[in-house]
């Protein structure tokens, strides 16, 4: 690993503390499905992007697409954090007029590849990247990071099933796979287990990982391309409301906003921003 | 139609334009020679609407020119939320060509008609909406979308329609193009109706009318300067579509004249109706149905002249 992981548990719990501060400021819901995809973004941004911050528009970037767009504090903490844009810019998240709205904007913010609140268009996009990236010759890689509620889309099966027909080892879906949707169980709303084997079924290169073991998803991640010759995706088993004990896999928090008592005993857990 | 689309298409490969060619498992064969000559710039997306617009978009995200191609309907209101969140919030270069535009596979019934994608388009913002009145018309406007900054639907026909322009008009986007003089009525045409329009004008000639025909290509952004001239001259201003009355160029150009202080000139909406026709027949018959005739078209637009003057 690049840093220290000991470093980046850390810095998980600081984005995770900030999270919970600006869903509380903002008044914005969805606070669960951010908490539950930090670990991703944090492995992907810190240990496997080749990217410059300095730079958002290098042609030759790795791309990461935040397809699960309602969870957009998450993107916005991490992009922040790992220096696209000055933190304090957090403390205006959901204004009116700025420039981080509850949804991750067209051209919203620096490092903020696709406007996405949508479900279910992440992964064509990436695939078109992906593919517009061999047609140029760059050697990038395309990271869409997705919920499990999102795999409902049929234009997920749709991108699932073109990018092995292309070859495409430079595509990467990392399924948030935290077994809660917006009003029920993911693999009781829709059939959505096994998922892994579906993926793997669709002719992608398919694995399951601990979505909060930061040294095994930037292993992960960091293999790709696998040798495969297909694409990677990687079912990320995750916790909703990963870490703050009263959110934990209680589905109220898909919704919910803390109030400032509970935002307190957040911190208190997490510590601080 | 079809065939001067492929031909611009493969002038523009050759001209080391960066487009790419998507196609939704259609076109058998129009591209074998385009495939063999540019094989990294023609991918077929299988009959997957939805993920060839986004893959289109995710493209020009990259700075490639990609051009999305399948029977209209599938093109437009298979995939209109792609088209609305991928293509048109990011604001991106994809052209949308739809073939069989209107009644063109009227034979194939109203799943493979296109009579509302005019409307559903050209409500979107930052879309550019393009209707082809002949094959030269299809060439021109490819060629101009290519340079177009953000999306642009090319609504295309079918093959062999008739060529009305003799030569290559100057053509601009936007900006409609008079390919009939006359002085009483203005005829509107927008699509491959361009030659029922002219047929419709050579019928009301032998009535004593001298009808004007436009060209009316560009649906959004209307031609308004065109459209302030023609309905302070001509005693009647008729738009003509193989589209719904409503929302198309009929729509779009009743909106504006509602805006207008002087309106001037009544105006005549003559497309399809607000209902399906599932019974089968082929272009010819579906248009005798909806009043898509010269003769029709006519005797409306004597009709409208004569309750001016009553």
């Amino acid at each position: 690993m690049k840093h220290d992981l000991s470093e980046l548990t850390a810095l998980s719990r600081r984005i995770r503390s900030r999270l919970v501060q600006m869903s509380h400021a903002a008044g914005a819901p969805h606070l669960a499905s951010a908490l539950s995809c930090v670990d991703l973004l944090v492995a992907a941004y810190w240990e496997a992007l080749r990217i410059d911050p300095r730079r958002p528009d290098d042609l030759a970037r790795d791309r990461l697409l935040f397809s699960k767009g309602h969870a957009a504090t998450a993107l916005y903490a991490a992009l922040a954090y790992r220096g696209f844009f000055p933190a304090e810019l957090l403390d205006h998240y959901a204004e009116p007029g700025g420039c981080l709205p509850e949804h991750p904007g067209a051209a919203c913010a620096p490092g903020v590849e696709i406007a996405s609140g949508s479900l279910g268009h992440g992964l064509s996009l990436g695939l078109g990247m992906a593919l517009a990236g061999r047609i140029q010759g760059r050697d990038y890689r395309v990271f869409v990071i997705m919920s499990d509620g999102e795999c409902n889309e049929g234009s997920v099966w749709e991108a699932a099933m073109m990018a092995p027909a292309q070859g495409l080892d430079n595509l990467v879906a990392i399924v948030d796979y935290n077994k809660w949707q917006a009003t029920g169980r993911s693999n009781e709303v829709l059939a959505l287990a096994p998922l892994r084997e579906k993926w793997e079924a669709f002719g992608w290169s398919a694995a399951e990982v601990d979505g909060h073991d930061l040294a095994a998803l930037a292993a992960a991640l960091e293999r790709v391309p696998d040798g495969s010759g297909r694409p990677v995706a990687l079912i990320a088993h995750t916790v909703k409301g990963r870490g703050v004990s009263f959110m934990e896999d209680d589905n109220n928090w898909h919704y919910r906003v803390p109030n400032a008592e509970e935002v307190a005993r957040a911190q208190a857990e997490l510590g601080p921003v | 139609m079809r065939n001067a689309f492929v031909a611009e298409l493969t002038a523009l490969a050759e001209s080391g334009a960066p487009v790419v060619l998507l196609s939704g498992d259609i076109g058998n064969r129009m591209f074998d020679d385009f495939k063999a000559r540019f094989p990294d710039q023609f991918y077929n997306c299988g009959v997957a609407e939805a993920n060839m617009m986004s893959v289109a978009a995710g493209m020009a995200l990259c700075g490639l020119r990609p051009i999305t191609y399948t029977i209209a309907p599938f093109t437009t209101t298979r995939c209109l939320e792609q088209i609305r969140v991928d293509v048109c919030y990011h604001n991106l270069p994809v052209i949308i060509a739809g073939v069989g535009g209107g009644l063109s596979y009227a034979a194939n019934g109203p799943t493979h008609q296109s009579c509302e994608d005019l409307a559903l388009l050209r409500v979107l913002p930052n879309m550019t909406v393009v209707a082809p009145g002949d094959p030269v018309e299809a060439r021109l406007a490819l060629r101009a979308a290519a340079q177009q900054p953000g999306p642009v639907y090319l609504r295309l026909g079918k093959k062999g329609e008739p060529t009305v322009h003799a030569a290559p008009p100057e053509f601009a986007l936007g900006r409609a193009l008079v390919v009939r003089p006359g002085e009483d009525v203005c005829l509107l045409a927008a699509g491959n109706v361009l030659p029922l329009a002219l047929e419709a004008a050579a019928v009301l000639a032998e009535a004593g009318v001298s009808t004007q025909v436009v060209s009316f290509h560009t649906v959004k952004p209307l031609d308004e300067a065109l459209l302030a001239a023609a309905f302070a001259r001509f005693r009647l201003v008729a738009t003509v579509e193989e589209h719904s009355v409503l929302g198309g160029l009929g729509g779009s150009v009743a909106e504006w004249r509602a805006d207008q202080d002087r309106p001037g000139a009544r105006l005549l909406r003559v497309g399809t109706g607000d209902y399906f026709l599932p019974e089968a027949g082929d272009q010819a018959y579906l248009r005798e149905r909806y009043g898509l005739t010269p003769a029709s078209i006519a005797e409306r637009v004597r009709r409208r002249l004569a309750g001016e003057t009553s």
